[in-house]
């Protein structure tokens, strides 16, 4: 079967489409997170051992590390969106990376509030200088960033294509950003978070972990398509389909 | 059940976390389902005004 | 291709030198901002002495992005810029002249000035002479990183609010590094050698990199 993607590149082609995507990820994520934290709260010992012992309050984790993996990875997403705009001047793709921007903003702060509310009882205060700590808070000012460039342009074109090329020059920055914080002195890299490996864990936390990872991706395509159709209808409104599409909901 | 919400003493800590994670998505989701419903009647409004100018 | 970059340069110097008290007025920001952290931090020599590099690291930070919103700011206004935009000469050479300009009138007084600085912090004389090459080397990339933000925000109304949160996590690296080499000079000037490394490597790429970016940046600003 040939499908001609770039019929999709359409706004007007793509609005119902998101809107079936919207709801196959919103029940994979609502599935994915009851899972998750069912077997996370359940299925878990409640006092953990070892070199590094920690009691109920580790299952933050469930939410803590999920949310900093989607806070980066939607950010790589934003990009290349941005970048995919600035190449090939499709206007789905601005659209596209400006409907991931909030949802990682989100998980950016989630990441940071929920990484101080696990800071507090184990390493006893709720904030520290720590590098991922600190990164995670200059990638909330990323975030940030592009969305306060992009509200404060009054023209969508432009708005899309500056907000764009900050998005492309923060992510050339980010390397040399964490970089710097992790190792300040550049003879010697420091950090107080432990070094993390997956294969140390205990199954029952790193499966419901992984699933809970997967139900945030998950929530983050809905959230952002949700958002995209919103912002197809915004910039359409003028178009014969969304003056259609709006009569028959009025009249519903 | 008393038990589970007191998570050990550390109920603060993680009913925080998850309750600002929760607060968030569901705030998330209904901005962004009544988003699209407004600018759907904004712009039937629209339609209607304009029809009833050229009929 | 050189007289253009030259002629831009002189231009740019010419029309500052007029007035003045734009290029004062950085350099004032700076000496006042570092100038108040005694008084509210206390003025023992201790404390001081570990606060000076950071603290004139963030005041040069905070002068260099004051100075940026008047980068582009009166070529947009008087059409210069589009004209710039229209010539034959690739327009991130022309930025280039323009941000060199700009270094020259806000940033090398800074560096320039940096000794009386170091002195009001009880700075060892080596940390002393670090800290000015480390200024001399970190705040060009200032200016250049800074130039992609002032070309974004180009006209927009609260332009400056906006710049700095667009650029001031970007100038990171440098706020790192630059207060480190002078911090690593306390003891043994050899010891910072690394740290000048680094912001020779950022000063290299941004040399190269930020230009064609803010080029990039005016033309989608001026489309």
């Amino acid at each position: 079967m040939k499908v001609n993607w770039f019929k999709f590149a359409a706004p007007a082609n793509f609005y119902p489409v998101a809107g079936w995507l919207v709801s196959v990820f919103a029940v994979l994520a609502a599935a994915a997170i009851l899972i998750g934290l069912y077997w996370g709260f359940f299925e878990t010992p409640s006092v953990l051992g070892g070199t590094n012992p920690q009691k109920e309050y580790y299952r933050i984790i469930f939410i803590h590390v999920p949310a900093a993996w989607m806070s980066m990875w939607l950010y790589l997403v934003l990009a290349g969106w941005c970048a995919i705009g600035l190449v090939f001047n499709t206007r789905l793709s601005y659209m596209m990376a400006a409907a991931v921007a909030p949802t990682g903003a989100i998980f950016t702060f989630l990441a940071l509030w929920t990484g101080a509310l696990w800071g507090r009882p184990s390493w006893g205060t709720y904030w520290d200088w720590d590098p991922r700590l600190t990164s995670e808070l200059i990638l909330f000012f990323l975030y940030l960033g592009y969305i306060a460039l992009h509200s404060a342009i009054d023209d969508t074109r432009r708005a899309d294509k500056a907000a764009a090329l900050l998005a492309i020059v923060g992510l050339i920055c980010v390397p040399v950003i964490f970089w710097s914080i992790n190792c300040p002195d550049p003879t010697q890299c420091a950090a107080l978070h432990q070094r993390s490996s997956l294969s140390q864990m205990e199954s029952n936390i790193l499966s419901s972990m992984l699933i809970m990872a997967f139900g945030f991706w998950m929530y983050s395509f809905a959230a952002a398509f949700a958002r995209l159709r919103g912002i197809i209808l915004e910039r359409e409104a003028d178009t014969a389909w969304v003056q259609e599409l709006a009569t028959k909901e009025a009249r519903r | 059940m008393k038990e589970f919400l007191a998570q050990g003493g550390y109920a603060f800590f993680v009913w925080g976390a998850y309750g600002m994670a929760a607060l968030l998505l569901i705030v998330e989701v209904v901005v962004l389902a009544r988003r699209r419903r407004t600018i759907l009647t904004r712009i039937g409004r629209l339609v209607r005004m304009r029809g009833a100018k050229t009929p | 291709m050189g007289r253009a970059f030259l002629s831009l340069l002189r231009r740019d110097i010419t029309l500052a030198m007029r007035r003045r008290t734009d290029v004062l007025t950085t350099l004032f920001f700076f000496v006042i901002v570092v100038s108040l952290f005694p008084f509210g931090v206390g003025s023992e020599q201790q404390i001081l002495r570990q606060l000076g590099p950071g603290v004139v690291w963030v005041a040069a930070l905070l002068a260099s992005m004051l100075a940026l919103e008047r980068l582009f700011a009166a070529d947009y206004e008087d059409g210069t810029l589009e004209q710039l935009l229209l010539t034959r000469h690739p327009l991130s050479l022309l930025v280039l002249a323009k941000v060199t300009a700009h270094w020259l009138l806000t940033g090398l007084p800074v560096v320039l000035i940096a000794p009386l600085i170091g002195m009001q912090y009880y700075l060892p004389e080596t940390a002393i002479v670090a800290m000015m090459l480390a200024l001399l080397v970190g705040t060009p990339v200032l200016s250049l990183v800074g130039a992609i933000g002032a070309a974004l925000t180009l006209g927009l109304r609260g332009g400056g609010i906006l710049l700095s949160l667009l650029i001031l996590p970007l100038y990171v690296p440098v706020l790192v590094y630059g207060a480190g080499a002078v911090t690593a000079a306390f003891t043994t000037p050899a010891e910072s050698q690394p740290y000048f490394y680094l912001l020779g490597a950022f000063l290299v790429l941004s040399l190269i990199l930020a230009p064609l970016a803010s080029a990039a940046a005016l033309r989608i600003s001026l489309e």
